[in-house]
C-alpha cells in the first residue's frame, strides 16, 4: 500500500494552536510524524528581552492562550524571587483564585477539544458557553477576558472588584450543579468510551524517556507529582485538595482526571476566598517608575502546575531594565515536541487529533 | 476510572433544546453588543485638556502602538508639550500599561470594544475619534493607586532637625546617599518638560538618567554644557523645573536640584580636572572683559573661556560669587561648595580681578578700549528703600549688607553684625527668610532665645518665598504677621520700640499690579528694637556715562538687549542676569551662556568684515 503524506495543521479543527504535524499515512495508519513548529507564537524567548520587565506584561501571557496567567505567574514569582521582594498574603490567596480560574479554563477547552475527532459537538458548546461566563468573570476582575495581564510582579494589578467574591462563588455552585450533565453528555457516553478507552496509551517508561508532567505523568504512574504538593508555591500549602492519580493511562482517563481537577479547583477556590485577608494587593519590586525598574543580577527558575504539567521560567537579569534572558519551560514540549515524532506514529489518522489533545499539548510552548 | 456506560445518558442533553440559548444572535452583536464589565479594557479615553503631552504613554507601550503627535491647535505653555498620543488599533493590545502609568491621569479606558472597518489605514486614531463608531464613551479601565506605575513619592533626602539648625550654620539638607540618589533617579520619565523650562535648558533627564546609571563622568559633563555653576545652582536655584515637572501633576515632583547637588558633591575631583578641561581651548580668539563675579558673569567667563578668548572677570568685593556669596545665608549655600565651583574658573584660566568696581576703580569706556567686547552682569547690590515714619532711624536696617556682613563674619573676616534681641523683619520673599533665619541664628548664639516677627503685606498661603523656606521658618521658631502693612516705627526715648501695622486686605489689583489696600482699622504694634527691610533689589547704574545713557535704552531700571544679550546702540558692550531680566540665578547663568554665544559671533563677524 502506498504512503500518504498528510498535513494536520495549521489549519485544522484538531490542532491546539498553530503548529503543523505532517503525517505520513498507509491506509489509516500514521506511519510516520514530523512536527512543523514556528507557525506563530516564535520568538517569545528573544522578544521578551526586547521589553521592560513591565512591559513584557503584555508579551507573556501569549505563550499559552488558553492559560495565559500561568506565564504571569511563573514571571511574577521569578522576578520577587530575583528581587527578593515579599508579596502581601492577600495577593497570594488572589493570585492562587485566578490560577485555578484559569486552569478550569485550559481542563474546559481541552475537554471541549474532544468535539472536533469524536462529533461530539455539543461537548464543545457546553463548554464554550461556560467558559464564557468564566471569562466575563475575568473581564471583570481584570478587565479582558483572554489576556489577563493581573498577576504582575509584586502581586496583583488590581483590588478585586465589589461582589465579585459572590459572583464567582455563586457560578462556581451553579457550575457544580450542572457537572453530572458534562459526565453524562461525555464521560458516560459509549461513542466517546469507544473512542478513547485503551486508546492512545502513555505507558510509565515514555513519562519517564521524555519527562512528560502533568496529568500524563499522574495517569501513567499513579504519583501525586504535582507542583502546587511537591514545592507550593502561593499558599497552595495551606490549602486542602487532592491530586487524582491514576496507572492506566488512555485517553480515557487522562480526559476523566480533568473533570476531577476541575472539581478540586473549585474546592481551591472556595478555601482561598475563606482564608483571604484583607490588605494590599501589591508591592512595587524595584524603586522609580515602571520605565526604570531595574532588577538586581541574578537568575532563578520559577515554575507553577499549569494544567499541563509543569511550567516554569527560567530567569536571568544582568542588572538591567529589562531580562537578560528567559527560557520557558513549556508543560507541552516534551510530549509536544519529541512525543509526537515518536509516538503518534501506530495511531489511526482519526486518531491523530485526540493523541494531540489528549497527551496535554499547546503549540505556543513548543514554538515559543 | 469510571467505567460507567449508559447509552441513554448523552440524549438528556436533549433537554436544553427546549431553553432559552445562551449564545447572541448575530444581530445583537452587531447593533446591541454586550455591555462590557465595569473594569474591560476597551478603545482609549483621553482629556486632552488634561493630557500634558509627557508621552509616558508612549514610551511605555509595548506594541509602539502610540504615537506623539503635534497638535497645532494647542499653544505651547510651560509644563506641557503641545502634542498628544495617537494609537494605532492596528497594534494595539489594550494592555492599559498606558493607562496605568499616565502621569496625569488623564488617560483612561472605555467600555467600548467593537470596531469594524475593511481599511486598516483608518485604525490609527486620536483616542476619542473611535468612538463614533463604536459607541459611547463609558469609562471602563482606569487607574487606581495600587495600579499606579509612577513613583510618586520623592526618596527622603535627610536634613538637620530643625531644633538643633537654628543653632548653626551648617548645611541642612545633607545630600543623597548613592541609594536614594538612584531611586530618585528611577522616578524620573525623561519628558523634557522640566527642560523646555528650565531658563538654561539643562539636558536634566540625560544627567538624571547618569545619575541612575551611576555615572559620574557623564553627569558632570553634561551639567557643564549649559550651567558651569553646578555646585550653586544644585543649592539654590528657584527650580521652575522642579515646578512643572511631570511627576508633579500628581506627586512630589523629581527632587532635580538635589540629583545635580548629588553629582557635584560626589563627583571625585580627578574626574572634575578630567572631564572638564576637556572642552578647554586655548586663548587666541580675543579679550573680553566681564563685569560682576555672580552667576551671570561666571557663566559667561567660564564659555567664553571654554570658547578660546582671555577673560577677564571684574568683581567690586574681595571674593567672587556675588550673591551665592554675599546674598543666601551659608546654611543654604555653604562656602566649599561655592569655592569648587569659583576654583573651577580660575583653574580654566580666567582671570580674576577682586576689589575692583567699575564705574570706580575703572570706567567702562576704559574697558572698552582694552577688551574686544565687555560683558555687563553687575547684578543688583542696593537694597530698595522703604518710606516710613520714623525710617531713616540708624537701627532701620537693609537686607544686602547685612547678609554680606553676615557672610563675612562666619568667614572669619569681621565681627558679627550686632542682632537686637528682638527683631523685626520687613518683606516676604526668600531674602527677607534668609534675613530672618540669619537673625535667628545670631540671637540664638548671642541671647540662647530668639524672637524674630516677619511682617509681610502677602497672607501666608500667597508668600512669595518657598514653601520650604515657610515651614522650616516656622519649625525654628521664626513668627508670621503675614498679611500686614507697615505704617510707621514707633520710637521711645530715641530707641526704636515697635512697628504699627494695619491689615492688609489685598495686594494686587484685578490686572495683577502691585496696588495694596489697607483697612486702617485693624492696627497693630509689633515690638522690636531692629528693623530689617528686605522688600526687593535695585541696580546701581553709576558705570554709565551721560553719553552711554544715550545710545543704552532702560526700561524700568532694566537694561535692554537683544535675544543675544547684545546692548542696543553700542555693539560691543553685552549685558545679561539680573539688572537685564531680574533677580533670578539661573537666568543669570542662561543670559551669561547665551552672551557667550553672542560675543563669539559678534567678534567672529568682526574678525572676517575686517
Ligand atoms: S493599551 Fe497597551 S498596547 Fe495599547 S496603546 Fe496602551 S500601552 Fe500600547
Ligand atoms: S502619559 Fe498621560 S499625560 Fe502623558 S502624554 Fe500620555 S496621556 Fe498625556
Ligand atoms: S524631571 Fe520631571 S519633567 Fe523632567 S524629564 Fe523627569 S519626569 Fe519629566
Amino acid at each position: 500500500m502506498s504512503e500518504v503524506k498528510l498535513f494536520f495543521g495549521p489549519q485544522h479543527p484538531g490542532m491546539h494552536g498553530n503548529a503543523s504535524v505532517h503525517l505520513y499515512v498507509e491506509g489509516d495508519l500514521v506511519k510516520k510524524a514530523r512536527l512543523v513548529p514556528g507557525m506563530l507564537h516564535r520568538g517569545f524567548e528573544k522578544s521578551m528581552e526586547n521589553h521592560t520587565w513591565m512591559g513584557n506584561l503584555a508579551l507573556i501571557p501569549r505563550v499559552c492562550v488558553a492559560e495565559p496567567d500561568i506565564n504571569e505567574m511563573v514571571f511574577a514569582q521569578g522576578l520577587e524571587t530575583i528581587a527578593e521582594v515579599e508579596i502581601p498574603e492577600r495577593a497570594h490567596y488572589i493570585r492562587m483564585v485566578i490560577m485555578e480560574m484559569t486552569r478550569i479554563l485550559a481542563h474546559m477547552m481541552s475537554l471541549g477539544a474532544l468535539a472536533s475527532p469524536t462529533g461530539l459537538y455539543t461537548a464543545n458548546q457546553w463548554m464554550q458557553a461556560d467558559r464564557n461566563n468564566i471569562q466575563d468573570l475575568f473581564e471583570a476582575i481584570t478587565g479582558h477576558r483572554i489576556y489577563h495581564m493581573y498577576i504582575v510582579p509584586g502581586g496583583v494589578r488590581k483590588e478585586l472588584p465589589q461582589g465579585i467574591e459572590t459572583r464567582i462563588l455563586d457560578f462556581f455552585t451553579e457550575f457544580e450543579r450542572r457537572m453530572p450533565e458534562y459526565h453524562a453528555l461525555i464521560f458516560e457516553n459509549p461513542t466517546i468510551q469507544a473512542r478513547l478507552k485503551d486508546n492512545i496509551m502513555l505507558p510509565e517508561f515514555v513519562v519517564w524517556e521524555l519527562g512528560v508532567t502533568g496529568i500524563g505523568m499522574r495517569s501513567a504512574v499513579g504519583k501525586p507529582y504535582d507542583v502546587r504538593k511537591v514545592t507550593p508555591y502561593a499558599r497552595y500549602d495551606k490549602v486542602d485538595f487532592e491530586v487524582p492519580v491514576a496507572t492506566y493511562s488512555d485517553a480515557y482517563t487522562r480526559s476523566v482526571m480533568k473533570y476531577y481537577e476541575i472539581k478540586e479547583s473549585i474546592r481551591i477556590i472556595r478555601q482561598a476566598f475563606d482564608m483571604m485577608p484583607q490588605g494590599k494587593v501589591n508591592v512595587k519590586i524595584a524603586p522609580g517608575n515602571a520605565l526604570k525598574w531595574t532588577l538586581p543580577k541574578g537568575q532563578t527558575y520559577s515554575a507553577v502546575e499549569s494544567a499541563r504539567g509543569e511550567f516554569g521560567y527560567y530567569i536571568v537579569s544582568d542588572g538591567k531594565t529589562q531580562p537578560y534572558r528567559i527560557a520557558v519551560r513549556g508543560a507541552s514540549f516534551p510530549q509536544g515536541f519529541l512525543g509526537v515524532e515518536r509516538y503518534m506514529p501506530g495511531v489511526r489518522l482519526d486518531d491523530a487529533p485526540l493523541w494531540y489533545d489528549t497527551m496535554g499539548i499547546c503549540t505556543p510552548e513548543i514554538d515559543r | 476510572m469510571d467505567k460507567k456506560k449508559n447509552l441513554f445518558s448523552p440524549i438528556k442533553a436533549w433537554k436544553y433544546a427546549f431553553k432559552k440559548p445562551v449564545s447572541f444572535s448575530m444581530e445583537d452583536i452587531i447593533d446591541r453588543p454586550r455591555e462590557s464589565e465595569n473594569n474591560a479594557r476597551g478603545f482609549h479615553i483621553n482629556d486632552h485638556t488634561k493630557c500634558i503631552g509627557c508621552g509616558a504613554c508612549s514610551e511605555i507601550c509595548p506594541t509602539e502602538a502610540i504615537v506623539m503627535v503635534k497638535r497645532a491647535d494647542l499653544e505651547p505653555k510651560d509644563g506641557e508639550h503641545p502634542e498628544r498620543p495617537t494609537i494605532d488599533y492596528g497594534r494595539c493590545c489594550f494592555c492599559a500599561l498606558c493607562v496605568d502609568i499616565c502621569t496625569t491621569g488623564s488617560m483612561k479606558m472605555s467600555k467600548a470594544y467593537v470596531f469594524n472597518t475593511t481599511n486598516p489605514d483608518t485604525l490609527y486614531k486620536m483616542p476619542e475619534e473611535i468612538f463614533a463608531a463604536s459607541g459611547g464613551t463609558i469609562t471602563g479601565y482606569e487607574k487606581t493607586p495600587e495600579s499606579d506605575l509612577l513613583d510618586l513619592v520623592r526618596a527622603e533626602m535627610p536634613s538637620e532637625a530643625s531644633e538643633k539648625a537654628k543653632e548653626s550654620f551648617i548645611e541642612l539638607l545633607k545630600g543623597y546617599s548613592m541609594a536614594q540618589a538612584k531611586a530618585e533617579a528611577a522616578r524620573c520619565i525623561g519628558c523634557e518638560i522640566c527642560v523646555k523650562t528650565c531658563p538654561a535648558n539643562m539636558h536634566i533627564p540625560e544627567y538624571i538618567d547618569a545619575v541612575g546609571q551611576g555615572d559620574m563622568a557623564e553627569g558632570l559633563a553634561l551639567l557643564y554644557k549649559t550651567n558651569p555653576l553646578p555646585g550653586v545652582c544644585g543649592s539654590i536655584c528657584t527650580h521652575k523645573c522642579e515646578t512643572v515637572c511631570a511627576i508633579g501633576q500628581r506627586g512630589e515632583p523629581i527632587a532635580i536640584r538635589w540629583l545635580k547637588r548629588y553629582i557635584v558633591d560626589n563627583a571625585p575631583e580627578s574626574m572634575y580636572e578630567e572631564v572638564l578641561m576637556a572642552p578647554v581651548s586655548a586663548p587666541g580668539k580675543g579679550r573680553v572683559a566681564v563685569v560682576g563675579g555672580g552667576a551671570a558673569g561666571m557663566s559667561a567667563s567660564y564659555y567664553l573661556r571654554t570658547m578660546g578668548y582671555a577673560v577677564d572677570l571684574y568683581e567690586a568685593k574681595p571674593l567672587m560669587g556675588g550673591v551665592a556669596r554675599y546674598g543666601v545665608p551659608q546654611y543654604r549655600m555653604p562656602e566649599e561648595r561655592l569655592n569648587k565651583d569659583v576654583d573651577l574658573l580660575k583653574k580654566i584660566g580666567v582671570g580674576f580681578h577682586v576689589n575692583t568696581k567699575v564705574g570706580k576703580d575703572i570706567t567702562l569706556d576704559a574697558l572698552h578700549e582694552q577688551y574686544d567686547a565687555v560683558f555687563l552682569a553687575s547684578g543688583l547690590p542696593q537694597s530698595r528703600s522703604l518710606k516710613l515714619e520714623n525710617g531713616d532711624h540708624p537701627d532701620v536696617l537693609y537686607a544686602m549688607p547685612f547678609l554680606a556682613a553676615a557672610r563675612d563674619y562666619l568667614r572669619g573676616q569681621g565681627e558679627m553684625p550686632d542682632v537686637a534681641a528682638k527683631v523685626i523683619v520687613i518683606g516676604g520673599g526668600n531674602v527677607a527668610f534668609d534675613v530672618a533665619r540669619t537673625i535667628l541664628r545670631f540671637q540664638q548664639e548671642k541671647y540662647g532665645h530668639n524672637q524674630v516677627s516677619l511682617v509681610s503685606l502677602e497672607t501666608k498661603d500667597i508668600l512669595p518665598a518657598d514653601k520650604e523656606e515657610i515651614e522650616e521658618g516656622e519649625a525654628e521658631g521664626l513668627r508670621y504677621f503675614c498679611g500686614f502693612g507697615p505704617q510707621g516705627i514707633e520710637l521711645s526715648e530715641g530707641k526704636i520700640a515697635g512697628l504699627h501695622t494695619v491689615k492688609c486686605l489685598s495686594v494686587f489689583d484685578e490686572n495683577r499690579s502691585f496696588c495694596p489696600v489697607f483697612d486702617k482699622d485693624q492696627k497693630d504694634l509689633i515690638e522690636g528694637s531692629q528693623v530689617y527691610v528686605a522688600i526687593g533689589q535695585m541696580n546701581d547704574h553709576a558705570y554709565f556715562t551721560p553719553e552711554h545713557l544715550d545710545k543704552a535704552v532702560l526700561k524700568g531700571g532694566k537694561v535692554q538687549t537683544d535675544s543675544w544679550g547684545q546692548v542696543q546702540g553700542m555693539p560691543w558692550l553685552f549685558a545679561g542676569g539680573d539688572i537685564v531680566h531680574g533677580p533670578d540665578m539661573i537666568h543669570g547663568i542662561a543670559d551669561g551662556h547665551q552672551a557667550a554665544r553672542g560675543i563669539d559671533l559678534y567678534l567672529q563677524s568682526l574678525s572676517q568684515t575686517s
